[in-house]
């Protein structure tokens, strides 16, 4: 009798996902999922999905799931918690949802310590739209609307958000991972584990960053965006935990 | 014997709200609807309920949207700049069918406007506001009572046809202190098996989506809105009459103006002249088939408004031009007096109606 070393997870549906080759949505969903059924709150969990690549994320994940406007994910989740203080909520954004239209509302679901995880995806890009400049496009970087290379000297530099929300009081937990080779994906797993495990016991807000890749509209290969990662990001936007705080609030 | 007691207009929509089981209120102080959410902080937590000031309207709305989604009775009020920026989020609350209540204390308008009362956002409310096609049911209240008993009614409403009920008052009604009698008649519970809770054991996951890509199934979303707006048509239109059957001159008008109107019509009737009103209660679905009637017998309309002219749109549409509508109104903060709306109507009556 062989041993099963891989299945679906129950987190997951069956659906096939509609993202591009060499995307990481794919990997961090299944990380999510993994996590969560782990933990034992699959049950008890409740997905808001974002405006981007990743709003169908419902048909992926098998957990009840609001979809919540542009950027309006926090404030969504922050009253679903307080509805549901039992439930294991949590927000899956990416860069220009959490850090540009919504940056308000991230700040201040961090800020007043919402009991929510935020799974934030960077990759430097808008995706769906079409591969527009974000706040976290680098120095330099060509996108659709910024067809010369990012110039810091008009759109300013790029936005560390882990960095940025570590300065608040409210967030207990922050890590900036990868997921662009192996041990990366299992530091990537014990990060978000960590984040969802100090949401169950209802430290405060916890938010884990996943840098990504976009090998459509960073017109790169799904390898050659793997080492873009690597060797572009992680230096502007070092992995690491920016906030380890214990105890409740 | 009943509970009553003297409450200003603002405060009075909060009690009204915690006695029909709303439990989370989220919101964004602006003048002058501020007491309702102050009222809200200091009620709320004795019921067990959540008061949450958000760090925006935008994100005000978005917790209603969230909270509604997990199965709570919620509600938002803001007034006319506050309620403009909730548009986005109002929309989508329609599109994924969620109940909640809504209160625009308005203000005189455009822009920042004045914190004086205003009716000047009554096309936002009636005809959608946000994008796509959608209605609210929206609840003109016309005293400190009505804003309470509507405000309970309003909750039910919701529930029952699962979309956000709009009480349109005005700054004068919300500052207004008057005896409210503390009655409250609910509706049974509405279940609310769509809810977002956690899936707690359930098979398929429940998902409050406004997305489809697939344009038949978009097509299809708007022709099911549709029914369900056709269906309130015809179960929810609301009018208030008062000698519209012998009235040569009828006047129309919603709110705070209705009650300088019914004044500007008894002086009339005490000097002899046939003069009637007709007070929409709900503004959507607007009592056109009242005003078509009443046409028949009616030599000539008013109406009257705080703005340069919105409802007049509607009072031509549903009498289809066949009598004569005359406008007055003041606007930018300004109401008219007794005195102004007589003078209107006396002018009218020497016209011969024409």
């Amino acid at each position: 009798m062989q041993e099963k070393l891989f299945a679906i997870t129950p987190g997951l549906t069956e659906a096939s996902t509609h993202y591009c080759p060499g995307c990481h949505h794919g990997i961090i969903h299944r990380l999510v999922a993994e996590v969560l059924d782990e933990l034992g709150v699959l049950d008890k969990g409740i997905l808001v999905e974002p405006v981007g690549c990743s709003v169908l994320a419902h048909n992926y994940f098998a957990m009840d799931t609001i979809q919540a406007a542009h950027g309006r994910a926090p404030a969504v989740a922050s009253a679903v918690k307080r509805v549901h203080p039992e439930a294991v909520v949590l927000t899956y954004q990416g860069d220009g949802d959490l850090a540009a239209i919504g940056c308000a509302e991230i700040v201040h679901a961090a800020m007043r310590g919402e009991k929510i995880t935020t799974i934030f995806v960077n990759n430097a890009i808008y995706g769906m739209t079409g591969g527009q400049m974000a706040p976290t496009t680098l120095e330099g970087q060509v996108t659709a609307t910024s067809p010369f290379g990012r110039k810091n000297a008009e759109a300013g530099r790029p936005i560390r958000v882990a960095e940025m929300l570590a300065t608040l009081d409210g967030p207990k937990y922050i890590a900036r991972v990868a997921v662009n080779k192996p041990a990366n994906v299992n530091k990537a797993k014990a990060a978000i584990k960590e984040a969802f495990t100090r949401q169950i016991r209802g430290d405060g807000f916890t938010l884990v960053e996943v840098l990504s890749t976009c090998p459509t509209n960073w017109g790169l290969s799904p390898v050659k965006a793997n080492q873009f990662v690597e060797e572009s990001m992680m230096p502007y936007f070092p992995l690491g935990v920016y906030k380890d705080e214990e105890g409740k609030q | 014997m009943s509970e009553k007691i003297l409450i200003k207009g603002n405060e009075a929509i909060g009690e009204a709200a915690i006695r029909a089981g709303c439990r989370y209120y989220f919101g964004y102080p602006i003048t002058p609807q501020s007491e309702l959410p102050e009222y809200m902080a200091k009620k709320l937590p004795a019921v067990g309920g959540v008061f949450l000031q958000a760090e925006s309207e935008v994100a005000a709305i978005n917790m209603v949207y969230g909270a509604a989604a997990a199965g709570a009775r919620a509600m938002t009020s803001s007034s006319s700049p506050g309620f403009s920026l909730k548009q986005e989020g109002i929309s989508y609350i329609a599109a994924a069918e969620l109940p909640c209540l809504l209160v625009n204390v308005q203000r005189g308008g455009p822009g920042l406007g004045t914190i004086q009362p205003g009716q000047a956002d009554y096309f936002q409310a009636t005809k959608g506001g946000g994008h796509g096609d959608y209605r609210l049911l929206v609840l003109a209240p016309n005293s400190v009572q009505e804003l309470f008993d509507l405000t309970v009614e309003g909750f039910d409403l919701a529930d029952k046809y699962r979309m956000p009920v709009l009480i349109l008052a005005d700054g004068a009604l919300g500052q207004m202190m008057e005896a409210v009698s503390l009655n409250v008649k609910t509706a049974p519970p509405v279940a609310k098996p769509w809810a977002v809770t956690g899936r707690q054991g359930r098979k398929e996951t429940n998902v409050v989506n406004t997305l489809s890509f697939d344009k038949d199934a978009s097509e299809q979303t708007n022709r099911d809105l549709k029914q369900k707006y056709d269906l309130i048509s015809r179960q929810e239109t609301r009018c208030e009459e008062f000698f519209t059957d012998d009235a040569d001159v009828v006047l129309v008008a919603y709110g705070i103006t209705a009650r300088i109107a019914k004044s500007a019509m008894e002086k009339a009737r005490a000097q002899g002249l046939k003069v009637g009103l007709l007070r929409p209660v709900t503004l959507w679905p607007f009592p056109a088939a009242d005003l078509l009637r009443v046409a028949g017998t009616a030599k000539a309309f008013l109406v009257s408004e705080l703005s340069t002219g919105q409802m007049i749109e509607d009072v031509e549409l549903a009498i289809r031009c066949r009598k004569p509508v005359y406008f007055y109104g003041r606007t930018g903060g300004n109401i008219p007096s007794t005195e102004e709306l007589y003078q209107q109507i006396v002018e009218i009556v020497n016209k011969g109606g024409n």
